[in-house]
């Protein structure tokens, strides 16, 4: 039965190329839109290269000091004594992976200056992420005892400094800001879009210029606690909070004193939404509110354009329901029949759209618009395309179908 | 087999009132080949529509195989459409999107009948006809002649008890609208009851007995 709905569908598509190509331009461009949108938000908060194990993972990116009897708020990423005292003893992550946030830097080659995005960073961190090497490896715990200056580079990094003559550039030395380093890992680059992986040059936090024994509390690190599986999150969270109660409230760093302090381990979206919103719920809740009206309208407009389409093309067909009806269709089947014709109409739309979207998704990636960017149409995208496909079938079809499926059958005949 | 009793129909519009039907009484017997006539407009079709559950009549009783049908919602008079009553209307009704065989097979989608089976049906159905070489044609593609014997495959091809022909040589030239006829009788004499609504005298006289209306009366 459905093969015949979609025969219909398929023959009434071809009956009014121009109708067609209105109502599948509205589709596509609609759903093109929101399934780029999602690649980009997928891009931005899934598990993606190298931050491969960020779904048991629970960030800690800033800390936050406040002196209430002066009303000042002190805010930045922590101390690596912060971090080494209360962190990486915790006992449930099974690594804690720590970096700086990236800074800048600058190297020479043959007189030609390469602007460079830095990071220290600890052993662990190369355990907590997932970063692919190239060539060579990452320095180990002992090279960080030492202050090695070693240094892992991106290949990007690697095709800017060094020549390409085939050769390894493990064992050669990259000279940045003054100070010679030797290269001992190569690794797939990370795009821009995941600050606390991306950067082009890795050094260990110990060597000089890194200012890792500066402050108390506050500093240039984050850390990533990293369970060893999703069900050890809130395990890991609970220790996370006692670990904090633990800590005395008031304090002085760099001078001046603080009265209170807050720090939270987040999932990697949660952070990543503190970051833009601060922990001021509120405003969380107005933007996603302001998104999800954005959204409606954004498929709510087309769709009712799309009624308005349906039932103009359904009217013509008053003859067709009224010969089904006399031969036994219940308005209930009729309405189904119409949503599936609609849904294959609007799954053709979503087939365009998933074409359209590969080619913007392709272009944004070989753009270069962002460095490493990975934006792709993977099972999350298309399952939510997918969904937004049937939604938006429903939403435009349900309305004119629920019409004519209450047609008189005298009526319909004589149309 | 369908028994009227007291049956009127009123359209109403806001102003006006019109009386297409007025206290009709009578019984159709199985095995039947009635003809229903009059001028236009005195509710011939509105007759047949009422009979075949096509319409509702504003008053008075229907009972079709001896079930009163005026309690029954919309699924249950469509279950008994499709098992009961097939149909041939004047002007075909064929969807032209669909082939001959599609049409065909209409009234078998809404029962649980297989493809397979659906195909073989329709098939028989046009065979019947002699439609058989035209299954893949599109109604586009068919004279009239043609277009109201795929109609009347379509009306018989779920076996119903009850055929109900709205003037189903209307749009048809002599020759053809006989062919038509011939097909009818021969399923008249296979025992499907029939009910036809002609203008044409010389073949309501080929049916077992005459029904005539008059501004919604009937009057033979």
């Amino acid at each position: 039965m459905i093969l015949n709905y979609i025969k219909i569908a398929w023959k009434v598509l071809l009956r009014h190329p121009f109708y067609t190509f209105i109502t599948l331009f509205g589709i596509s461009i609609t759903l093109t839109v929101l399934m780029v949108v999602t690649s980009f938000m997928d891009h931005l908060l899934g598990v993606h290269y190298p931050e491969g194990n960020r779904d048991r993972s629970l960030f800690v990116t800033s800390v936050v000091q406040k002196d209430t009897t002066r009303s000042s708020r002190s805010s930045s990423p922590m101390s690596v004594r912060f971090i080494q005292t209360y962190l990486k003893t915790m006992q449930t992550p099974e690594r804690v992976g720590m970096t700086s946030m990236f800074t800048f830097a600058n190297a020479y080659v043959n007189g030609k200056r390469i602007k460079l995005f830095t990071k220290y960073t600890d052993a662990d961190f190369w355990r907590v992420c997932t970063f692919e090497f190239l060539d060579g490896k990452p320095f180990a715990e002992q090279q960080i005892k030492t202050g090695d200056q070693v240094v892992v580079i991106t290949d990007d990094f690697q095709k800017q400094y060094f020549e390409d003559d085939g050769k390894t550039v493990i064992g050669r030395e990259v000279e940045i800001e003054g100070l010679r380093y030797r290269v001992i890992g190569v690794v797939k680059g990370s795009p821009a879009t995941r600050p606390y992986s991306y950067a082009d040059v890795y050094f260990p936090y110990t060597v000089p210029k890194s200012n890792y024994e500066r402050g108390n509390m506050r500093g240039n690190f984050i850390a990533i606690l990293m369970a060893k599986d999703k069900s050890e999150l809130t395990t890991m969270q609970s220790e996370f909070q006692q670990a904090m109660s633990r800590i005395p409230q008031s304090g002085t760093e760099y001078g001046s004193k603080y009265t209170n302090f807050t720090i939270k381990a987040e999932g990697y979206a949660d952070q990543y939404m503190t970051s833009f919103f601060g922990d001021d719920d509120s405003r969380r809740v107005f933007f996603f509110t302001a998104v999800a009206i954005i959204l409606l309208m954004f498929m709510g407009l087309p769709a009712l354009n799309l009624v308005n389409v349906n039932v103009g093309r359904m009217m013509e067909r008053a003859s067709e329901i009224g010969v089904r009806k006399a031969f036994g269709a219940p308005a209930k089947t009729l309405l189904y029949q119409f949503i599936v014709e609609n849904i294959f109409i609007t799954f053709i739309g979503g087939s365009l759209a998933l074409v359209f979207s590969f080619v913007i998704i392709q272009l944004i990636n070989n753009s270069g618009w962002i460095a490493y960017a990975d934006l792709a149409i993977n099972p999350t995208v298309f399952l939510v395309s997918l969904a937004v496909c049937f939604l938006f079938g429903l939403l435009s079809g349900v309305l004119p179908a629920f019409r004519m499926s209450k047609l008189k059958i005298v009526d319909a005949l004589k149309s | 087999m369908i028994k009227l009793q007291n049956v009127e129909k009123v359209y109403r519009t806001s102003s006006v009132e019109t009386l297409a039907l007025n206290n009709i009484n009578l019984t159709v017997n199985k095995g039947e080949f009635v003809s229903i006539m009059g001028p236009s407009g005195c509710g011939k079709s509105t007759l047949l529509n009422i009979m075949g559950l096509l319409d509702e009549p504003s008053q008075g009783h229907i009972e079709i195989d001896g079930r009163r049908v005026e309690s029954y919602q919309d699924q249950k008079l469509a279950r008994l459409r499709n098992e009961k009553l097939g149909f041939i209307f004047q002007s075909f009704h064929l969807i032209n999107d669909l082939s001959v065989l599609d049409n065909v097979e209409i009234p078998l989608l809404y029962r649980n009948t297989s493809a397979k089976e659906r195909r073989e049906l329709a098939r028989e159905a046009l065979e019947k006809v002699g439609l058989s070489n035209r299954m893949k044609h599109f109604p586009k593609q068919l004279s009239g002649g043609q277009k109201q014997r795929v109609a009347i495959a379509r009306a018989i091809v779920g076996r119903p008890e009850i055929i109900l022909a709205d003037e189903p040589t209307g749009n048809l030239d002599s020759v053809m609208g006989n062919e038509i006829l011939a097909i009818l009788q021969k399923l008249n004499a296979d025992g499907a009851t029939i009910i036809m609504v002609t203008h044409d005298d010389s073949m309501a006289r080929q049916t077992h007995r005459l029904i005539r209306l008059f501004d919604g009366t009937q009057v033979q």
